[in-house]
């Protein structure tokens, strides 16, 4: 059919009306499914909500036979092992960002950033099984019995040690991660002008004199929009560290001891909950929703502000 | 030697304090050994991973694993996972089919027709917030909202998938029809071309390259989601095409029994199972990128 033949019936105007609202209902429906999305899960978590009150964030008793219900030690694991994954990542990530903008050959260049994409796209299912298999025994447990052993006297390090907590969990985490801060950062550096660095090497600048006053200031909103983005990510990270954590409902000061994160006791409580314990489940999620969409603002906004300078 | 230390030295010119050029050589070595030890420590986990799923799966898969279901007890070995595999196949296709076309429809209006009104707006941004929703929450949204009446089953687990899939497609979509030149379009309408011709014959098709690596990034990582169908198809150990009324496994579910059970054989299941949907995503990643890659050069 020819657009002639449309437009001689006349069903061209209407149809061109029909396909504009079809587009706009379809990006309405974004819309009303986040909404409906909040409203849903909130509704179903009220009345779990209603008779913990505040101890529902600020208790850490959580015994589901008992109706108590606490989310505060899951609230400390889903933190703690994304500090952890942080304090990992962000480094790593630099290196290899700025190895890859600033050190690296282009031949390798294309390798590299190729295998990192590969870490982003695998699924958090095969870094559980490889984390508790291949992971564990090989480095967790013997780093986590290091640490508590040489530096047990810090509380963060005390013993008995176990490869199942926070630090086995963050560890994945920061594995999980490293690729799509280091995407985001990778991008950050790419737009500094080669002027800067070029200027920088006229006035006598080393390599890493050049990074530190040419590349690293220009790139400091980016790096730490990526950060939050990363951060955001290992929030909400669910089956790797459903089966790293170790499933332990403490608050524990020691990073080697184990414990359980928000994502996890849903994933891992689910299948056997009934009743108010689902609904508390429920309100755990909505919490976590909170949390990562108040950290993914605030990264979009700065990731923005820095697209904009 | 080290051609990235010390060879850009000027001695007596310093930045912004003088210092010995001597250990600011140093200082240099330094952090360029750190940088590389960083992409070192990096590359480890990609190439542990990448060599024992496929050391250890290889050691499973054969065409028993490949055409058969579950076996009823995780201590019995054979059997395999095409119960997951069917569930995957059917719940990433239901997704698709609904999400491809919504999110392409929605980025022709943000692009389109939406131009700067704050609709157009407030649907950018807040299928930016959906992409950073956690996928275990949409899981318990589907749960709230769609298990509850209607019980476990594909249905559901697609319904969620699709949720995951859509702002990824959206936001790829949104980007590839920016780069389609204003010529195109106009000449489309100096041929009398009504807007929604334009936009099927005209736009769509020259940003069809990069729409589909979208595409097909948002079904590989749709494929690799678990936490999000344990609360909505809950897995099974039977083969089963029904899309509502029974619970259906995926492979990422049949994988995660497996790492949980204590059995050797189970475990040697999902072994095989992790390289089986390694595989899948992988091919999925790769493909996007070479259409993508492609897409550039003909630009």
């Amino acid at each position: 059919m020819s657009a002639r033949s449309w437009q001689r019936k006349g069903v061209g105007r209407k149809a061109d009306s029909l396909f504009a609202i079809m587009a706009a209902l379809s990006g309405v429906l974004i819309l009303l499914v986040l909404a409906y999305m909040v409203i849903s899960t909130t509704a179903t978590a009220l009345p779990v909500f209603g008779s913990q009150g505040i101890s529902f964030i600020a208790g850490s008793e959580w015994s589901p036979s008992n109706g108590q219900f606490g989310i505060l030690a899951f609230i400390y694991g889903t933190v703690v092992t994304s500090v952890i994954a942080l304090v990992i990542a962000v480094p790593l990530s630099l290196g290899v960002s700025l190895f890859l903008t600033e050190y690296s050959p282009r031949r390798l260049r294309g390798i590299i950033g190729y295998a990192v994409d590969l870490l982003a796209a695998v699924p958090s299912v095969i870094y559980g099984l490889w984390g508790v298999f291949i992971l564990l025994p090989l480095f967790l447990q013997p780093t986590a019995d290091f640490l508590s052993d040489n530096l047990g006297f810090i509380p963060i390090f005390k013993g008995p040690a176990s490869g199942l907590s926070y630090f086995g969990a963050g560890v994945i985490l920061a594995i999980m991660i490293t690729p799509i801060i280091t995407s985001l950062c990778r991008e950050v550096f790419d737009t500094v002008p080669n002027a800067d660095r070029q200027a920088a090497y006229a006035l006598g600048a080393t390599k890493w004199e050049m990074i530190r006053q040419a590349v690293l200031p220009r790139g400091r909103a980016g790096v730490v929009g990526a950060t939050m983005l990363g951060l955001g990510r290992a929030l909400g990270e669910t089956i790797a560290v459903a089966l790293l954590i170790g499933s332990s409902v403490k608050v524990d000061t020691s990073v080697l001891s184990p414990g359980y994160s928000m994502a996890a006791v849903i994933a891992n409580q689910f299948q056997e909950a009934t009743g108010d314990h689902i609904r508390a489940l429920v309100g755990i999620g909505v919490v976590l929703f909170g949390l990562t969409i108040i950290i993914n603002m605030g990264a979009r906004a700065l990731v923005w502000r820095f697209n904009r300078v | 030697m080290d051609r990235w230390a010390g060879s850009r030295i000027v001695p007596g010119v310093c930045l912004r304090e003088c210092k010995p050029a001597r250990r600011r050589v140093w200082r240099n070595r330094r952090n360029t050994t750190l940088v590389l030890l960083a992409v070192g420590l990096t590359l480890i986990p990609v190439i542990m991973i990448l060599y024992q799923i496929t050391a250890r799966g290889i050691a499973t898969m054969d065409w028993e694993f490949l055409t058969s279901s579950m076996p009823f007890s995780f201590r019995r070995e054979g059997g395999g996972f095409l119960n997951g595999l069917v569930g995957t196949a059917i719940m990433v296709g239901l997704a698709s089919a609904i999400s491809i076309p919504l999110g392409i429809l929605a980025a022709v209006y943000i692009v389109e027709y939406g131009k700067r009104n704050w609709l157009a707006k407030l649907i950018r941004f807040f299928s930016d917030v959906m992409a950073g929703v956690p996928s275990v929450f949409v899981g318990l949204f589907v749960y709230t909202a769609l298990v509850i009446q209607f019980g476990f089953g594909a249905l559901m687990g697609a319904a969620s998938l699709a949720i995951i899939m859509l702002p990824i497609i959206v936001r790829s979509t949104e980007e590839m029809l920016k780069l389609v030149p204003h010529e195109l379009k106009d000449a489309s309408y100096a041929l009398g071309a009504a807007k929604w011709q334009t936009i099927m014959r005209v736009i769509l098709p020259s940003a069809a390259p990069g729409i589909s690596t979208g595409v097909m990034l948002a079904v590989g990582r749709a494929a690799g989601e678990t936490a999000p169908l344990i609360l909505t198809a809950l897995g099974s150990y039977q083969l089963t095409a029904k899309l509502w009324g029974a619970p259906m496994s995926s492979l990422t579910l049949a994988i995660f029994d497996g790492a949980r059970n204590p059995f050797a054989a189970g475990q040697a299941r999902a072994w095989a199972g992790a390289l089986e949907l390694l595989i899948i995503v992988l091919v999925f990643t790769v493909v996007a990128r070479v259409v993508a890659s492609r897409s550039r050069i003909s630009r």
